[in-house]
Order: structure tokens, then sequence, then C-alpha cells
């Protein structure tokens, strides 16, 4: 019988499949689904110290296999999350990952420090959103701004740390080392790609914030090599994503050097991928006699 | 468990209009919930967003969903092959409130006029008001009428029906009914809720954006109210609509 269970800085999942921040809110609505037991975890829709209205709509447009995203990190803030979402997410029996994201390094710290307070079993520090003026992708771009935040969020974090990696980069296996070197327990990657689209007509960018994040099939080749170039520069774990929507595609993720999984734009493709993910990869581990889905990571081998 | 997925089978697929297409899909666990003025998401062969449709009509086992090709995605719906089996989430969103003993003025502006045909069938005697841009484009006419509907067509261009507007006729008949429930583009909602404001008639009206999930967890399909405390907010047409008051909608 097939051993789906990871483990992540200490921190066990039935599977590894993990629902990506922002494509999940805080799960109420896919609860409506499916049990969220299904999931080995759902990291949470990103959240600041107080509540953000989000960007003006249009927020999404359609790429050939993908989509470009501009939310701007709408959330009702932590205060809230913390009251109304939380309990009742700690007894879906799935962990529960906190994003965190904030305007300067010192917001970062106190959301660490006030989510360490709370029952939440993992937080994700979000030093990669594309589409905020202020926070997000300003920390994530270079190794001396990734490993100084780190740094600092790490003295407030007592929950296992994970650094959510932007591949607007020129090089993310650096910027994971630095991560690492500053105490981060994991890595997940990656965030979405800058893009944008234009409307010929108006010649107005069909996202009102002009540039959004680019996910979905279409990145899931970048994301995969970031994964395995990145897994050939840390010894902590990875949580790999960038477009998987198929079993395939998060057995090569695994391959590739991921210890988990995140999904994301493929839930608004099928709501039930990731059950369909874990069913096909039950299969594949006992077609090739595969008893415990760990031993897949970081088994390429590469020309 | 509220929301489900399933395969609905297509069993008509015909351009009613230029480009408008008329699809009756097939599934008698899901469509028997739907309600007057949800939507449907639709998944497209090789497109990763589904395509969010009103539904125009349904009964214990089918659905009616009548669209306007827009782009690939809705090209792609418009050559699916009758026979074919379509996933579908559905009904989502939060339909028209209907009260009985109400006459409504039902309003449908070119694709926002499938929504009224059954939201006409849930109420007693309404009057529709149905506006499209051209001759070419009018749709469901014969419907509305066996529905029971007193029924307005109005053209832009003077082609078929009144020549203006439906604004233009709800100004006239607005004594008539007790409440508005539109459908339509946007400078149309915002002139009907500007003359519902005038003489005080509540009104509803079903508003569109780009949507992702259809469900509410990606927050993509925001649309801006205004609370009564003044305060403005972004909420999403998906989940906490896609029928608003109009009262409360920041046009």
């Amino acid at each position: 019988m097939a051993d789906l269970k990871v483990s992540i800085a200490g921190i066990e999942f039935s599977n590894p499949l993990i629902a990506a921040s922002g494509t999940f809110g805080f799960g109420r609505e896919y609860n409506e689904f499916y049990p969220l037991s299904v999931l080995g975890g759902i990291s949470c829709k990103g959240i600041t110290l107080k509540k953000r209205d989000g960007n003006p709509p249009p927020r999404i447009a359609e790429t050939p296999s993908g989509i470009l995203n501009a939310v701007g990190l709408q959330n009702p803030g932590v205060e809230h999350f913390i009251e109304n979402d939380l309990k009742w997410l700690k007894e879906q029996n799935t962990v529960v990952i906190a994003n965190v994201a904030g305007n300067t390094e010192e917001d970062y710290c106190k959301m660490a420090e006030r989510i360490s307070d709370s029952d939440v079993d993992m937080i994700e520090m979000n030093i990669s959103c594309p589409n905020v003026k202020s926070g997000g992708v300003q920390f994530g771009t270079s190794c001396e701004s990734v490993g100084s935040i780190t740094k600092a969020v790490r003295k407030y974090c007592k929950k296992p740390l994970i650094v959510k990696l932007s591949p607007n980069v020129t090089d993310i296996a650096e910027i994971a080392r630095s991560a690492e070197a500053e105490g981060a327990d994991a890595i997940s990657m990656i965030n979405t790609l800058t893009g944008m689209r234009i409307d010929i007509q108006t010649r107005r960018p069909i996202i009102r914030n002009n540039t959004g994040g680019l996910s979905g099939p279409a990145v899931f080749p970048v994301a995969l090599r970031m994964v395995w170039q990145t897994y050939n520069a840390v010894k902590i774990p990875i949580i790999g994503m960038g477009g998987i929507s198929t079993w395939q595609d998060a057995v090569e993720m695994l391959i590739a050097g991921a210890s988990a999984l995140q999904i994301g734009t493929a839930f608004f493709s099928d709501p039930y991928a990731p059950v369909k993910i874990c069913n096909g990869l039950e299969k594949f581990m006992d077609e090739n006699n595969i008893k415990n889905i760990s031993e897949l990571t970081g088994t390429i081998k590469p020309w | 468990m509220k929301y489900d997925s399933q395969l609905f089978e297509l069993i008509k697929n015909e351009e009613i209009a230029k480009g408008i297409f008329d699809w009756t899909v097939k599934n008698s666990n899901l469509s028997s919930a739907a309600k007057a003025g949800q939507f449907a998401h639709i998944a497209v062969p090789g497109k990763t967003l589904r395509r969010p449709i009103s539904i125009c009509d349904a009964d214990n086992n089918t659905m009616r969903l009548v669209f306007q090709v827009k782009g690939e995605g809705t090209q792609i719906m418009s050559r699916q092959k009758v026979g074919t089996y379509v996933g579908i989430i559905a009904p989502l969103g939060n339909g028209f409130k209907i009260e009985k003993d109400k006459r409504y003025c039902l309003i449908g502006g070119g694709i926002g006029v499938p929504p009224m045909l059954y939201t006409a069938k849930q109420t007693d005697n309404p009057l529709v008001i149905t506006g499209f841009r051209s001759k070419d484009l009018v749709i469901l006419q014969e419907d509305f009428i066996n529905a029971g509907a007193e029924l307005v067509l109005t053209t832009d261009d003077g082609t078929a029906g009144v020549h203006g507007f439906v604004t233009d006729v709800l100004k006239e008949k607005i004594n008539e009914v007790d409440e508005i429930c539109a459908c339509g583009p946007i400078p149309m909602l915002r002139a009907i809720s500007q003359i519902a404001k005038e003489f005080d008639k509540p009104c509803q009206v079903s508003l569109e954006e780009r949507m992702g999930c259809g469900v509410g967890a990606c927050l993509v399909c925001a649309c801006k109210v205004r609370r009564t405390n003044g305060e403005e907010e972004y909420l999403h047409v998906c989940k906490n609509g896609p029928v608003f008051n109009a009262e409360e909608v920041v046009f």
C-alpha cells in the first residue's frame, strides 16, 4: 500500500498536496466540494497586519495554458483570520499554513510574532507577491534582502518557517541559500512570474494593475527547472509549485527535488484536481513498487 | 456539500442569432437546484479558466445556457458537438430575490437578456423589457411571450421594436411595477438604478466580472459596494453576487 505521508520541518502531512496560497481562500469554499482532509495542507490566503482592499478589477486574464492575476493581497487582516477562520480550519484535519506579507520588515516580524502565538502549524513568509506596490517581492529579489528579512523574522517566529520565493530573479538557488543560512526551515517555490496582456482595441492592459502574476501549466517547466537548481543548492526541504495540474506533473516535481507540492491554478480548471492527483500518485507508486512518496524526491538522473 | 462539478450531456447547440448560441445540457442531479439569476461555470477543453454563463432556464433534468461568442473560450464552446459531455459546476452564486404578490419589471440588455427568462418564469405577469443593438441580435422573444410576460422589445438603431433604450420604456412604465431586476452592460445598469432611485423602486442588478474559481476563494471577480455606513469595499461577483442590490453597487 502506497504511503503518501510526508514530513516537512517536523510537521506531518497526510499527503504531499497542499493548496497554494491565494487560490483557496481560507478553505471554506472548497470544503463545499470535499472534506479538506483530502489535502495534506492548506496555505491560506496571504494575510497582513491590517485589512487590505486589494486592486481594482479586472484582476485576472487568461493566457495560453495559464492565467495572469493581480488581486493585490485583499484580505481581512491577521486578527480577523485568527478570530474567524483559524479555529474552524484547525478542525478540518489538515495542516494549516499561514501565508504572511507586509509593507516593512517590522510588519513581517509582528506578523510572525502574532501567528506564533496561535494554533497555526507553519508560517509561509511571502516575499514574492508581484502585485502590491510596497511589500511583497521587493524583499525577495536579492540575497541580501532575503537574508536580512529571514534573519529578522526568525527571531519572532516560533513555528516552522517556510520562505516563499519569487522566480523573478537572476539566480533563485543563491536566494534560497540566503534563506537557508538565516534559518528558514523550508523553501516554497515558485510564486508567479510577472507578465501582462493588452487589449488591442483599447490598447489598455487587460489587468487593471497593468501587470500580473503568471501561473498555470505555462509556468510548469520554469518551476521544475528552478526546483531542480534549488534542490542542488540547499539541504532544507522544498515545497514545489508552479503549474502542477496532473499526477504526472506532481511526479516530475518530486523527482526534480520537491518534498511536497502546492496546487493553485489547477483548482480553477478542476476543483477536484488534488483528489485526482493523489489517486494518480498512489497508482504510480503501486505500479513502480514505491512504498513512500518521499523516495521519489530528488531522484532525477540528469544527463 | 453545497458545490459539485458534474458532467452534463450537451443535447442541443444552436446559433439563434449572429454569434449567439443556445445550449441545452442534461443532468438531473444539478439542474433542478438552479434558481433564477444563478450561473453555471463551464469547463472549456484546452482552457485553464472555466466560463461563467448565466442560467437561461432550468427544469428537473436540463439547463438552458445562452451565450455570445466573445473570445477563444466561447468560440470553442460554440463548436461543441451534441452528445459531448461538458464539465459544469452549477448552480453558483446568489440569484434574484423574488417575492410573491409583487409585480416585477425584468430588464435585459444584449447577452444580459437570457437570465431574465428563467426569472420571468418565477414571477407572475412580469413586465419584460429586452434591449438589443440591432435586429440581428434579437433573441428569446417567443420564449418570454410563452412565459406569460408583457414584453417590450427595443433596439438602439430602431431596426426592430421600439427605437431607443430600455430605460426610455422603463421611465414610461415604472409606475406599473413594484420592483426591478436587470442584467446587461454597466452603463445600462447604472442608468436603470438611477431611475429606480428617482421613482423609489427597489432594484436588483446582476453583474459580470472576469472570474477565476467561481466559488469565492480566489477573489479576482471584485466589485465595489457601498455599505449603509458609507464604507466602500470589494465584494465578489461569484459568491456575493452576481445579483446585488443596485443601491449598494458603486458603478
